[in-house]
């Protein structure tokens, strides 16, 4: 059998971002895949160096475009933590809301893009038309688009009315119908079925042994999600990971379109239950973040892990960040060997990689 | 493919989700960050902006009372916005309108303990900033 | 930090990271700090059922750490971005990028530390590099695994 060696990226159609794979192929089959990185790698950790622990919110934020609310989340959490910042309800509440948001947002985004990696464009479309309105939204209450910049050290900067908690609800309803009305071309449908279904296929064990997070582990039937460990407000919402058991695309697809249906109830539910009160609490008096901790959260891709190490600086001595298309390239270095060479884009999109969150 | 039909024959009813993008545009959210403007008469040039700002957009002369911005280096986060003192920082609702030349803001002020008139012939001149956020709402 | 952390030497190090894996660990990552000129901290963080554990292991820059990547196969990638990061080296990596997963073959520093070393013995020289500078560091990699690896 003769040996072909293939270069799939940096640059390809269906990668949204530089990742490079070198595939081995037997045939057309894969028989080994090794991943380069280094193609937009930004040095941000780094930047804690120079920027103080105020300003870093923003330098985070940036470390990925789609789950900025999520990245400054995590991050204020963890200083919030050093320097023993009791957060208000409504803030955790308000940062339950938009995190949830964002993460519509982002499964609409990739679900979008998976239809165009398999040729699908008009489903495609059909995403990114909903998408816009969770768009609106986050524009409506937050300020911006997408790098949302609402997190501060103790709470949030903005806040929501009366008026625009009902304008949301009404918003929430138009977007679960027309997400429901896509269910059928999603789950059903013949051509999306022919190329998801059985390709790159993750064990429960291979994904817990390489440590596969988020979507990736919950389509190979892992029942693990940060949001279980009830940070901010999610100890209150009623909560439920979505577990698929097939570990293929297939199943990977249906845990994310799921999980879109999920999030609007969850926004629901902490619309329902907010309580009311301060957003903001005061943090000028107290000294800057002393000590190590480590703080994870739930991105919309998996678990995100964030480690600080401060000595009662302005700027923070170490600031560490996992993300969790770090964490899924193992597990896509097990699902390539295999798959037919025409498969490999539908695959590596599968776990949602984020390749500027990976190189930060 | 046939999963897709009735959507497909639904879009052709409804109305259309796109927009003729410059001859008609959408109303802006009120709440939203766009262009940083700053009502120098109002500036006491205490360089709060200057240190906080995360993208190092702003640099504030105190001595001199000038007051520089560079908006292609500034991200709108509106944080000098939250923490201006004197409040005559604010953000419009429209976005930087995009241009093929760079543009660099430098506004020269007075230093405090001036007279009332001349503040108010001042504020003739220039137009009221929009204030897109009470500052109540942001504690 | 909540959760303990377990300070562990070089020569344990396997043994304690195999162990975990037993008990049924995920693992979560590692990070590292750079304490001063000559030491280097790395932080083992574990997850079971939500809970994390820590492994704390201090090691000189100049010496080499066991790797545990044959272990945990998810390592690797963690484990030479640190190589690259911080000029720490790894021994017995199943796939070794020898500090080109992130750098050029040009970069001599390591960027993530104050102290600097000088890592001049990348496998190429610089003159070649300069020669044939279209070349992706990919084509420099020696090390490459054995099929069977890759199920583990």
């Amino acid at each position: 059998m003769r040996k072909t060696v293939i270069p799939f990226g940096p640059q390809h159609p269906v990668l949204p971002e530089p990742i490079h794979l070198k595939l081995t192929l037997v045939d057309e089959r894969v028989v080994e895949a090794i991943p380069n990185l280094g193609y937009v790698h930004r040095g941000l950790e780094r930047l804690a160096d120079v920027r103080d622990f105020h300003q870093m919110i923003q330098v985070v934020e940036r470390v990925c475009g789609i789950c900025s609310m999520i990245h400054a989340h995590c991050y204020c959490m963890g200083i919030e933590e050093l320097m023993a910042v009791e957060v208000p309800p409504r803030a955790q509440f308000l940062r339950v809301i938009w995190s949830e948001v964002h993460r519509i947002q982002s499964h609409l985004l990739w679900l979008g893009l998976f239809a165009d990696s398999f040729g699908f464009e008009s489903l495609f479309m059909q995403f990114w038309r909903i998408r816009e309105k969770i768009m609106d939204i986050s524009e409506s209450t937050t300020g911006n688009r997408v790098i949302v910049s609402v997190n501060v050290i103790g709470g949030v900067r903005r806040d929501l009315s009366a008026e625009q908690t009902r304008w949301l609800l009404t918003e929430l309803d138009w977007v679960e119908e027309q997400i429901q009305r896509l269910q059928t071309t999603m789950m059903e449908d013949y051509t999306v079925k022919k190329r998801t279904v059985g390709k790159g296929v993750l064990t429960a064990q291979q994904a817990y042994e390489l440590g596969a997070v988020g979507p990736v582990a919950r389509g190979s039937g892992l029942s693990q999600d940060t949001r279980q460990t009830s940070y901010a407000a999610y100890g209150e919402l009623y909560f439920e990971p979505v577990v698929e058991t097939e570990g293929d695309c297939y199943a990977r697809s249906k845990v994310r379109f799921r999980e879109a249906l999920a999030s609007v109830d969850l926004i629901r539910r902490a619309l329902d239950k907010l309580p009311a009160g301060e957003v903001r609490a005061k943090v000028k008096s107290l000294k800057p973040p002393k000590g190590e901790t480590v703080m994870r959260v739930e991105q919309p891709r998996g678990e995100l892990l964030y480690y600080f190490k401060g000595s009662g600086e302005k700027n923070l001595d170490r600031l560490r960040i996992r993300t969790p298309t770090f964490a899924n390239i193992p597990p896509l270095l097990a699902m390539l060997p295999g798959v037919y060479l025409s498969d490999v884009p539908v695959v590596t999109l599968s776990i949602d990689p984020c390749i500027s969150c990976t190189e930060r | 493919m046939f999963k897709m039909t009735h959507n497909i024959l639904r879009n052709l009813v409804v109305r259309k989700s796109t927009r003729r993008y410059p001859f008609e545009v959408r109303e802006a959210f009120d709440k939203v960050r766009g262009e940083l403007v700053n009502d120098i008469v109002r500036c006491i040039f205490c360089g709060s902006c200057e240190v906080r700002c995360p993208s190092q957009c702003i640099q504030v002369d105190r001595k001199a009372a000038v007051w520089n911005y560079d908006p292609f280096a500034c991200v709108f986060c509106g944080v000098c916005v939250d923490i201006c003192p004197a409040k005559s920082l604010s953000q419009k609702t429209q976005y930087l309108r995009s241009v093929d030349k760079r543009i660099l803001i430098s506004m020269q002020g007075e230093l405090k303990k001036k007279s009332r008139e001349k503040d108010k012939e001042a504020e003739k001149d220039k137009p009221a900033p929009v204030e897109p956020e009470g500052p109540a709402a942001t504690g | 930090m909540r959760e303990e952390i377990t300070p562990v030497r070089p020569a344990d190090l396997i043994g304690e990271v195999a162990k975990l894996k037993i008990q049924g660990y995920r693992l979560v990552t590692l990070s590292c700090t750079e304490i001063d000129a000559n030491c280097i901290d790395v932080l083992y963080h574990f997850d079971k059922d939500l809970g994390l554990k820590h492994l704390r292991l201090t090691a000189m820059k100049a010496e080499p750490v066991p790797s545990i990547s044959p272990v945990y196969f998810a390592a690797l990638l963690i484990e030479n971005e640190i190589q690259d990061f911080f000029g720490l080296k790894f021994q017995g990596l199943v796939v070794d990028f020898q500090g080109m997963l992130y750098l050029e073959e040009e970069a001599l520093k390591t960027p993530f530390c104050k102290f600097s070393i000088q890592t001049a013995e990348k496998t190429s020289a610089p003159s070649i590099a300069h020669a044939e500078p279209a070349e992706p560091p990919a084509a420099a990699m020696p090390g490459e695994p054995a099929p069977g690896e890759m199920d583990s």
